[in-house]
């Protein structure tokens, strides 16, 4: 249930700019999830139904964007997007541990008033 | 209080745990500052964490300075367990936390800070899932699975082995006991961690654990011999 600790995050900073802009009343926020940020979206909607309780977010809406997998393969430099959690290139068969998407955890914009 | 104006949109674009990542930079760099290598290891709950530290600390700090930092949601035990020597051992407990994250360590290592250790150890707190998203301001990860825990750890928890830079097989000693088929193991931890390296150990026997001192030394030597300390860009990356 880490995803407390990251709801509690997002609130803050999404609080903060709100309160920066003069707003009291937040009603959308927006979130991109990597797939492989390990972040589980029912916990965090869970945790962001409990957490906003009482803040200028209460009853916003959450509004998550995944991001798909992307990874480069070491042996050839092809970039692909893997089927699974294990790394094979569908080029040269080499497996690949560098990722290049897919771990984001980002507040990306907010609707407020 | 402001005025009610008309719906507006803000963009923000801010990593989440930007704050967390923050400190942990600082934290490594403090670190760093002593020569120091940090070492965030991670496992489920039981797979032998402590045990392993235990006979490190045993065989190590007569001659190396090392420290640790131990993570439970409760209970000293674990320090308990660890400070029968020379290295300052401090506890963490995160009550009903269920991860470490960099402000708990940047408040712990004023502590650790006058013995000067050469390897500072960070015992996470059992889990396989939480932890791997904090970064703590350590050099490596160390990811631990006993032989007890089934062949597929590694596919059931892709995220974590993913951030290895070394896996520890821990209960080496019982492997044939509970039907340890090794070389499956091996072919699922390469599969899904093909950055990391790999030590097969016993704390009981001893067994590999000449290859994990090894793996230590070469680390700590990749940041400090070669020049100054290498600039890890993340922790989880």
């Amino acid at each position: 249930m880490h995803e407390l600790s990251i709801m509690d995050s997002t609130l803050r900073i999404a609080i903060q700019h709100a309160e920066a802009q003069q707003a009291t009343r937040i009603h959308r926020i927006t979130m991109r999830i990597g797939e492989l940020s390990g972040v589980a979206m029912d916990a965090l909607t869970f945790a962001f139904e409990v957490l906003s309780n009482d803040t200028p977010a209460s009853g916003a809406e959450l509004e998550i964007e995944r991001v798909p997998a992307r990874c480069r393969c070491t042996g050839c430099g092809k970039e692909f997007t893997p089927e699974g959690p294990i790394f094979t290139c569908p080029d040269c068969g080499e497996l690949s541990a560098t990722i290049v998407q897919g771990r984001e955890m980002e507040l990306v914009s907010m609707e407020v008033s | 209080m402001a005025p009610t104006s008309a719906p507006r949109t803000i963009v923000v674009n801010e990593t989440v745990l930007e704050k967390n990542d923050t400190v942990a930079h600082r934290n490594r760099a403090l670190i760093s500052s002593w020569r120091c290598l940090a070492v965030n290891m991670l496992s489920s709950p039981g797979s032998g964490k402590t045990s392993l530290l235990e006979r490190t600390l045993r065989d190590l700090s007569p001659t190396l300075p090392l420290a640790v930092i131990v993570g439970d949601l409760a209970t000293d035990n674990d320090a308990r367990r660890l400070a029968t020597g020379n290295a300052p051992v401090v506890q963490i407990n995160t009550l009903d936390i269920c991860h470490l994250d960099a402000g708990m360590i940047e408040r712990a290592l004023p502590e650790i800070a006058p013995a000067r250790p050469r390897i500072l150890f960070i015992e996470n707190v059992g889990n396989m899932v939480c932890p791997a998203a904090f970064q703590l301001g350590e050099h490596v990860r160390a990811v631990l699975m006993s032989v007890t825990e089934g062949e597929d750890k590694p596919l059931k928890y892709p995220t974590l082995f993913k951030t290895a830079d070394v896996v520890v097989l821990t209960k080496m000693d019982i492997a044939e006991a509970v039907g340890f088929d090794r070389q499956t193991a091996l072919a699922n931890v390469h599969a899904i961690a093909p950055q990391a390296d790999v030590v097969l150990t016993s704390a009981r026997t001893g067994e590999g654990l000449e290859q994990w001192y090894d793996w230590l030394g070469q680390r700590v030597e990749k940041e400090y011999v070669n020049g100054d300390a290498r600039q890890r860009s993340a922790g989880v990356s």
